[in-house]
């Protein structure tokens, strides 16, 4: 407290403009945080390491632990690209060598893999521990962590099958990673007062251009986002143009179009809008489509096998709040949390087929 | 009616002339079924019938003029509703158009996705807290205020749990200030890829934000003043959302914020706590923020190591990008959008800078060949999106739409072109360049890149 008084006398001596205390700093708010509280939850670990809790895991109990919680999102080899962007791929002994990724120059490789991108293993650590699995995250001990990211970097080449990551040998698989030479600090973006490294300069008349259209949204995609008319008011100083139709030619035609306000009539009945959005709000459709494949089967296809079973209902609601494998393929489905009310809404309407 | 659309030069407005304003907005909005057309083609023969005879409107006999002024409405003739009708107000239900939306084929999962704000049909600087972009990294839920509880921790004297009780003694700030997502207009570094300006900029948001500055807690906490340099923000939802800010920032105009816009923080924008990072890309504005640690280095998390880094020509990242610089767009007229006829229009935008204030926006009709000043509306707020908005006849002739702005430190909003030649297209993040609307002889707006 007395240190905290001089540190008040200090800041009113140099007349230091923040929010003045008119008091002897903010008495009885907040508490300590017990030792506890902070091992909880300060679960942070940093490129030096720092928070990482000692521990270790091999890559064959990686691989293991990865079929159960993991490629259900990420592929078995993580290099799924059905459910999240791919963390395996795209990189070349070489890059283990220099620590640069050599397809991260021009665009041999459009789509950019994490392990080509993340320069610092903490970093896969720290996000496992923290966010994974995706509906179950910070369910992980700390030795999975570490089997998880040794099967990662095993995939990918930087470490040998037979290897255990742990605490002690952290630091120098660091030193394998494949892009851990490739983040740059030096621009201006990192601070308010940084410098800006684009300096165009504002011309008012007769200024250069190119007098060319170098892109236009193409025509053909125009209905793409849904019908843009039914995205804008129906009143005020414009309209949204009826995306449904091809371009109007004259502003006559967009006059007559607007006359008439008529759009080609979509949508279906409410109800099955209603369970799709019951779908999505339950993370259904991360994994099934309604009409096709993706992690999962098909809410049709579910339809068609269960069409002459007894009480498919009561199978299927089982399944799905207990999690289920085997029956559509290797990769299993976790269980899920959804709502008794919602499994049962959501059984009835995928059996009865849309 | 033919006749007189002649003798006026433009059309009328319709459907609302000769239908029901119910049905007219039910049809825009939902589209024709056998039934309302049926109706409509009912009314409308109606309304023909009663012009051909001569008078215009039945029981109204030789009166010419709007039915909708000659005959009042029932509104005008009825009682309204009492008070708390509504007990927390919501939005005409002729108003269903304007919604946040998603990007189809954006992203795969939608509980880590994006909507985007409606800025086509929005007024003003105040994004109204409903239409508010969102950015989930692993979905939302609705916290329990009661129970949530804030850590300070790290090389602080004193390591702290605060309640929200604790926290909304202390002494609170109001703030406006804009928040963009670092990827906003990222689909547009290579070619149009989105059709209106609800997708092109729909990341950005801006709301009067109030909560008690960083720097007061730090300072409760009594923060290592030599060694802290970077504090660690870490949310409570599921991806335990972390981003480094650096102690300076941190110090300056930090905001840990539990309302918006005169009320507590929606749940999907971080209730009841969030972060606000004034001037620096929405991520690191922290949600459902659990803790605050300070550190000697920063962190490195996955969103400043594996996303939210912006990939030169060179095969370098730029780590830690955070400012937003300087950017404006017009978001009416604008793509997707459609004019009714020739004649005077009002064309609108925003502009912002994370690096201070706005002090010109410049308005182009012919693709950037010449400019004009634009008129800045009040307030005139560091890190706050300011509207501009400027006056134009169309003449019916092709043009097409630009705005360019410049902050308080003289950076001038760049052309796509620029931007380019220094950092490639495959950055995603940071596409602060100048937009461009084609505007058709037809009167339809469309997504073109020109410089």
């Amino acid at each position: 407290m007395f240190k905290r008084i001089n540190l008040f006398l200090a800041v009113v001596a140099s007349m230091a403009l923040s929010v003045s205390v008119y008091a002897d700093a903010y008495t009885n708010i907040g508490r300590a945080a017990t030792a506890e509280e902070i091992a909880a939850w300060d679960i942070d670990v940093r490129p030096d390491f720092k928070g990482l809790p000692a521990g270790s895991g091999s890559v064959e109990e990686g691989e293991e632990l990865w079929e159960e919680k993991c490629a259900s999102c990420h592929g078995v080899f993580g290099e799924s690209n059905e459910v999240f962007t791919p963390i395996v791929g795209g990189i070349s002994e070489g890059d283990v060598k220099a620590g640069r990724v050599a397809n991260l120059v021009g665009n041999r490789q459009p789509q950019k893999t994490t392990i080509m991108k993340v320069a610092t293993i903490s970093t896969l650590w720290d996000y496992i521990n923290r966010a994974m699995p995706w509906t179950a995250p910070k369910s992980l001990k700390p030795d999975e962590v570490y089997a998880a990211t040794a099967y990662i970097l095993s995939l990918s080449g930087v470490i040998p099958e037979d290897f255990t990551l742990s605490d002690k040998n952290i630091a120098e698989v660091q030193k394998l990673m494949p892009n851990r030479n490739g983040m740059s600090l030096k621009h201006g973006l990192r601070t308010v007062d940084g410098k800006p490294d684009v300096h165009s300069k504002a011309c008012m008349k007769n200024c250069k251009t190119t007098g060319k259209l170098t892109s236009t949204f193409p025509v053909s995609a125009r209905n793409t986002h849904g019908n843009i008319q039914q995205q804008n008011r129906t009143f005020g100083a414009v309209r949204g143009i009826d995306t449904t139709q091809p371009p109007a030619k004259t502003l006559k035609e967009t006059q007559e179009r607007l006359k008439l306000a008529a759009t080609e009539k979509k949508g279906s009945a409410k109800a099955k809008g209603d369970m799709l959005s019951v779908a999505k709000k339950n993370n259904c459709l991360t994994c099934h489509g309604v009409k096709n494949k993706i992690v999962g089967p098909s809410f049709n296809d579910i339809a068609t096998k269960y069409k002459d079973v007894k009480n498919a209902n009561v199978t299927l609601e089982g399944k799905v709040k207990k999690g289920t494998s085997g029956t559509w393929g290797d990769i299993p489905m976790p269980a899920q949390s959804a709502s008794d009310r919602d499994i049962k809404a959501l059984v009835n309407w995928i059996l009865k087929g849309n | 009616m033919d006749d007189r659309n002649k003798k006026t030069g433009r059309i009328q407005s319709a459907p609302e002339n000769f239908l029901d304003a119910d049905l007219a907005h039910e049809i825009t909005t939902k589209g024709l079924n056998p039934e309302r057309r049926s109706f409509m083609l009912k009314s409308f023969l109606a309304a023909s019938a009663a012009i051909a005879s001569g008078s215009a409107f039945a029981g109204k006999a030789k009166s010419a003029g709007d039915p909708n002024i000659l005959n009042l409405p029932e509104h005008s003739t009825t009682l309204g509703k009492p008070v708390t009708a509504n007990p927390y107000g919501v939005p005409s239900k002729y108003e269903t158009n304007l919604l946040r939306r998603e990007s189809p084929g954006l992203t795969r999962v939608s509980a880590a996705s994006v909507s985007f704000a409606p800025l086509q049909g929005l007024f003003g600087i105040i994004t109204p807290s409903g239409l508010h972009f969102e950015r989930h990294h692993q979905g939302w839920h609705d916290i329990d205020p009661s129970k949530h509880r804030f850590m300070i921790n790290g090389l602080v004297k004193n390591p702290k749990v605060y309640t929200m009780d604790d926290l909304m003694r202390l002494p609170s700030v109001s703030r406006m200030h804009f928040i963009e997502c670092g990827a906003n207009s990222a689909m547009e570094w290579g070619n149009n890829a989105v059709p209106t300006v609800q997708y092109t900029h729909g990341m950005l948001s801006c709301s009067e934000f109030t909560g008690v500055p960083l720097s007061v807690l730090l300072d409760d906490c009594g923060y290592d003043k030599k060694k802290g340099k970077f504090v660690l923000a870490e949310g409570s939802d599921g991806s335990g959302m972390t981003r480094t800010v650096p102690i300076d920032q941190a110090l300056d105009d930090v905001i840990v914020a539990w309302a918006m816009n005169g009320e507590m923080l929606r749940p999907e924008n971080g209730y009841p706590l969030r972060l606000v990072v004034p001037g620096v890309q929405g991520v690191s504005w922290v949600k459902w923020l659990r803790r605050i640690e300070v550190g000697d280095k920063p962190y490195a998390t996955k969103d400043e190591a594996v996303h939210y880094i912006d990939l030169m020509p060179d095969g370098q990242y730029r780590q830690y990008t955070s400012i937003q610089e300087c950017k404006s767009v017009i978001t009416s007229p604008s793509a997707g959008q459609v004019l009714l006829d020739k004649g005077f229009y009002n064309i609108t935008g925003l502009a912002w800078s994370g690096r201070g204030k706005i002090k010109r926006v410049d308005v182009s009709v012919d693709g950037g060949k010449n400019w004009k000043k634009a008129r800045l509306e009040s307030p005139d707020l560091p890190k706050c999106l300011r509207r501009f908005n400027f006056d134009w006849v169309w003449d019916g002739s092709p043009a097409i739409l630009q705005s360019r702005a410049i902050d308080e430190t003289g950076y001038v909003q760049p052309k796509i072109n620029e931007l380019r030649e220094v950092r490639g297209t495959r950055s995603i993040y940071h596409n602060n360049a100048i937009q461009s609307w084609k505007l058709a002889a037809s009167g339809e707006l469309s997504n073109v890149q020109t410089y």
